[in-house]
């Protein structure tokens, strides 16, 4: 019994315990620098495979990009600024988070604005029903139906 | 009763909508540099290493770049289109050899025809970095000024020379 624990405890020691990262081999100077090329990676967008992202992509336009993220982070520019470097090129659609702008703005406060417009219909809506209430009828029921 | 309509209505809104959306090809990524000043280049001319064209030579005259790569299957495609324009005279077509090795591209267009004015050989792919390139074949229109005023992504085909490319340059030639 003990042996089949051991066993399964050991496959999932052999489960990546995260998604396969981009596997070029970079000269990260520490730890900190690889975590941050790889959030980096994984929030652009590679354009041949659409898809996925740099860090997923094996493709050759993507690995020519995560080695210009890369020398981007050496030449010491921001996350920022080699966002905006690969936007100037290639547009908004690398990002796969997109900025608040006010081409977005629909996109990012789109559906709040439906779930206002819903909440205010619902109000209404209830209001209307509680002022017929004391005179519940069939009639008022099926004028409301919809 | 007019208010049963505005679910038809919502229909009809949010057909609208998804039908524009139909056909539009989501690999065919808008370029943010139409009509901004094509990027700053000077790259060698395949087969003779001294000598580079770059931006500022190829001024004050309407011309095509067009990214190709022996690798590239669909360049096949649009090249015997490039060919008929080039020898027509209709277009200046220049090439830009991306992500190639030199001996490819010679026997590539040795065997296909080589209808370029000139060729820049971008072998890292440096220069298809600044112009957002991302896959070949693509082809930029650059006005006698320096200014890119469109992007094809894929093969061009005769009827994409005439219908979009054309009529750009028609202006810009004469003026």
């Amino acid at each position: 019994m003990s042996r089949i624990l051991l066993i399964l405890l050991l496959c999932l020691g052999l489960a990546p315990s995260q998604p396969a990262l981009a596997i070029d081999p970079m000269a990260f100077k520490d730890r900190a620098e690889e975590v941050r090329f790889q959030k980096l990676v994984r929030e652009l967008r590679c354009l041949q495979c659409q898809n996925q992202t740099l860090a997923d992509s094996d493709a050759e336009i993507a690995k020519q990009l995560r080695e210009e993220v890369f020398r981007k982070m050496q030449e010491g520019l921001s996350d920022r600024e080699i966002e905006d470097f690969l936007v100037a090129r290639y547009g908004e659609f690398v990002l796969y988070r997109p900025r608040v702008e006010s081409s977005t703005a629909l996109l990012w406060f789109g559906p709040f604005v439906l779930l206002a417009l819903g909440a205010v219909l619902l109000v209404l809506h209830f209001r209307k029903r509680a002022r017929q209430a004391p005179a519940a009828t069939a009639v008022a029921q099926t004028e409301e139906e919809w | 009763m007019w208010r049963a309509l505005i679910p038809l209505i919502v229909f009809a809104l949010i057909g609208a909508l998804l039908w524009s959306g139909i056909g539009n090809d989501p690999t065919l990524v808008p370029s943010p540099l139409v009509g901004k000043p094509a990027p700053e280049f000077s790259a060698p001319v395949l087969n003779e290493p001294q000598r580079s064209i770059s931006k500022q030579d190829l001024l004050g005259q309407p011309y095509l770049l067009n990214v190709f790569a022996s690798w590239c299957p669909a360049c096949r495609v649009e090249h015997p289109v490039l060919n008929d324009y080039a020898q027509r005279g209709e277009l200046t077509i220049y090439g830009l050899n991306y992500k190639d090795l030199p001996e490819d591209a010679n026997r590539w267009l040795a065997q296909f025809g080589n209808p370029y004015a000139g060729i820049l050989v971008d072998p890292e792919g440096r220069i298809g970095l600044d112009f957002g390139v991302y896959g070949a074949p693509e082809t930029f229109v650059i006005d006698a000024q320096g200014t890119i005023v469109y992007k094809h992504i894929g093969p061009l085909t005769p009827a994409d020379i005439e219908t979009k490319i054309k009529p750009l340059l028609q202006g810009d030639r004469s003026s």
